[in-house]
């Protein structure tokens, strides 16, 4: 029975992209973003885990903790714990720093590499900062991968857990707020339909529902390949691979048309271990959270052409 | 035997070039690792399954986070931490006999902490203390790096214990593939740093200096002094296992970087893991480390290549209709209702079109692969396999693709 439909996802102001690695979330991310700004947003989108990649996309130069704009209305940056520690302590604590103080730095090291949470708060709360102070419509975040996208959107209530008063625990109740409004946030889980991406979607879309307040807005998947035949249609390419057909096609291309009709084959072959996948993911998944589907490119490279290509897609998917 | 070794290449001066197999045969520590969802566990325990077979040895795999049907496979399904032999009847069921054994585990980072833990513990009340300490529990359960760590950490001990001639271990997917690589030595000086003194002197009597003054007042005004005090009581705990500790990750370093162990990068052929493998691939090299092999996974056939190919397809598509309406009485003479003019050359644009799709990605594959600027000892390619691996067959026909 359907429920209310849920927020649609372009109407977000914060939306984090997951996957497994492999599974495209960084294209899918970067079109999402493409797609808000292309539709009149000012949309920040940021990378966390800082490769760097995410510039490429849109054909830009490699973006640093301060956005820069990429395509018009859309402005890129790459999450810097410790810009934002020194960014939180001038404008939220009024402590400022100046350059690099030797304890300061070390005593960051530290807290980063000891202190649970601290790491991952500082990187969802400059991300909740934008959403509630910055001048955006929409902030998209190029998140961490489905291995470790739990633990970033529970860190709030972990450092809840954790830390009882201090600045710090003032501040995790406004993130939170933020977080768990699906009004505002939603998480995009993006997925091909393979054994182990189905998998690992499935779990996250429980954890995201036990140990987070986050909502999942969505499952994208990405990859769909094309199906060549109709049930009819298949029983003829059956019939023409026989060896009478074959030969009669051989001669009427005047060469061998055996490697062309196999690659259909295995076409068909991909495809159809891929549906059952699919159909696992489909009972997985709460039917109340839409599904879209982004078909596989067969394209020659990565960059804004393709960027651009899955953006229209998602449009078309979103009912655009 | 449904597996047989190929003869090894003899290079011209007598020196037999490495392959697969004579690697699998003379390490005792293969890791296998490389950017996420390029088929590292499935590569890793097929190469693990060829050298129990055809070796006669005793083959460790230790595995992070199998499929499930490749865990049930390998009779792993809700086993966790302790090794277990891969049962007779499993080869059986796959139609070969090995001359080895066959054992493999699972990584539990959880309990693998545990265990460190009370080997390291000076007494069982320390032990108690920081197995229920909130900030152990967050550290190991939740604590990325952890995971890095713990999986070398679990390697060295295996490898300690002598229990087997090969270990083939997959490592965990990392935001950066060479987190695991550093976690040891990280781990060592994070425990000798200064902070960390710092801390361990109980929060509060401490003598504050001016260089600690302002990292003081800072983490209190952030963390509060409740939390403050947390930390340094846990850091007070480990530091009586401080000297255990150290020894211990230097002992893994050492041993990661030991002639018999070796590293195998796992890639696929498309842009962005590529990258990042070849990245890692120098790396290694960069740091001494033995690569021992490249294995290109899911790579598409040879038959999606060259002008001949398209040239046939690109004739199917141009003239389908005018061949449909040759080909409809041949292929109708079994079953009229095949015989169709329209939907023969509907169906001949369709095959038409996918292989010259497929030769797009077929081609720059070819491209990615051709610009590989590391050349490892061996470098396998692995075609693409139309199902998934699930069983040992599979496995099987996974690991002779790696074996040739």
């Amino acid at each position: 029975m359907p429920a209310d439909p849920l927020m649609p996802i372009l109407d977000r102001k914060l939306v984090f992209v997951t996957g497994k690695g492999g599974t495209g979330k960084t294209t899918v991310a970067s079109a999402l973003a493409l797609l808000a700004a292309s539709r009149g947003k000012k949309v920040l989108i940021c990378e966390i885990d800082a490769k760097g990649e995410l510039a490429g996309y849109y054909e830009a130069p490699p973006t640093g903790f301060k956005e820069k704009e990429v395509q018009p209305g859309l402005f890129a940056m790459t999450m810097d714990t410790e810009a934002s520690l020194r960014e939180y302590l001038r404008l939220q604590l009024r402590i400022p720093i100046v350059g690099r103080i030797g304890p300061v730095a070390k005593a960051f090291d530290f807290l980063a590499a000891a202190a649970p949470g601290v790491r991952e708060i500082l990187t969802v709360g400059k991300l909740c900062f934008e959403v509630r102070d910055g001048d955006w419509d929409m902030v998209v975040v190029d998140a961490p991968a489905t291995g470790h996208i739990v633990g970033q959107l529970a860190a709030p209530q972990a450092v809840n857990g954790l830390v009882k008063v201090g600045l710090i625990r003032n501040q995790t109740d406004w993130m939170l707020e933020i977080l768990s409004d699906p009004a505002i946030t939603g998480l995009l889980a993006v997925c091909t339909p393979e054994e182990m991406p189905v998998i690992e979607t499935i779990e996250l879309a429980v954890r995201i529902r036990e140990e987070t307040t986050v909502q999942l807005a969505g499952v994208i998947v990405n990859r769909v390949l094309p199906e060549l035949f109709g049930r009819q249609e298949e029983a003829v390419f059956e019939a023409l691979t026989a060896p009478g057909p074959l030969a009669e096609l051989d001669g009427l291309v005047d060469g061998d048309a055996g490697p062309v009709l196999e690659a259909a084959r295995l076409a068909v072959t991909m495809r159809r271990t891929r549906s059952t996948h699919l159909e696992h993911l489909r009972e997985g998944i709460d039917p109340t959270v839409p599904m879209l589907y982004l078909p596989f490119l067969f394209a020659r490279s990565h960059g804004l052409r393709t960027t651009r290509q899955v953006a229209e897609s998602l449009g078309e998917e979103l009912g655009y | 035997m449904a597996a047989r070794t190929p003869k090894a290449k003899v290079a011209e001066a007598d020196v037999p070039a490495p392959t697969m197999d004579s690697l699998l045969a003379t390490k005792e520590i293969v890791v296998a690792c490389g950017p996420g969802g390029v088929g590292k566990t499935t590569t890793a325990a097929a190469s693990a399954l060829m050298a129990a077979v055809n070796h006669g040895s005793k083959v460790l795999v230790l595995t992070v986070d199998p499929a499930k049907r490749l865990a049930n496979a390998l009779g792993l399904d809700g086993i966790g931490n302790t090794e277990h032999r891969v049962p007779d009847s499993a080869f059986r069921a796959a139609g070969v006999k090995p001359r080895g054994e066959l054992w493999a585990a699972m990584l539990d980072t959880k309990e693998s902490w545990d265990s460190l833990i009370s080997h390291h513990a000076p007494d069982d009340q320390t032990r108690d203390e920081i197995l229920a300490n909130p900030l152990y529990q967050n550290i190991s359960g939740r604590f990325i790096q952890s995971h890095d760590y713990i999986a070398m950490e679990r390697l060295y001990e295996i490898h300690s214990a002598a229990e087997y001639d090969l270990i083939v271990v997959d490592t965990p997917p990392t935001r950066n593939a060479l987190d695991f690589l550093d976690a040891p030595e990280r781990l060592a000086d994070f425990f000798s740093s200064r902070l960390l003194r710092w801390l361990i002197v109980p929060y509060r009597s401490k003598l504050i200096n001016v260089a600690t003054k302002p990292f003081y007042q800072i983490s209190d005004r952030i963390l509060g002094t409740e939390f403050m005090s947390d930390i340094s009581e846990f850091f007070i705990l480990f530091q009586t296992m401080y000297d255990g500790f150290v020894e211990r990750s230097k002992a893994v370093g050492r041993l990661l970087s030991d002639r018999r162990t070796t590293f195998v990068v796992v890639s696929t052929l498309e842009e962005t893991p590529l990258r990042e493998a070849e990245f890692f691939a120098e790396e290694l090299t960069a740091r001494k480390l033995h690569l021992g092999a490249i294995v290109l996974n899911k790579v598409l056939p040879d038959y999606l290549q060259g002008r001949a190919g398209a040239k046939v397809a690109e004739a199917m598509k141009d003239r389908a209709e005018d061949m449909a309406a040759v080909l409809a009485p041949v292929v109708g003479a079994g079953d009229p209702t095949l015989g169709d003019p329209a939907q023969i050359a509907r169906v001949l644009t369709e095959v038409a079109d996918s292989y010259l799709n497929f030769q797009v990605v077929a081609v720059r594959e070819m491209e990615e692969r051709a610009t590989l600027a590391v050349t490892p000892d061996v470098l396998a390619t692995v075609p693409f396999f139309d199902t998934d691996i699930y069983d040992l067959s599979g496995l099987l026909r996974l690991g002779e693709q790696i074996w040739s």
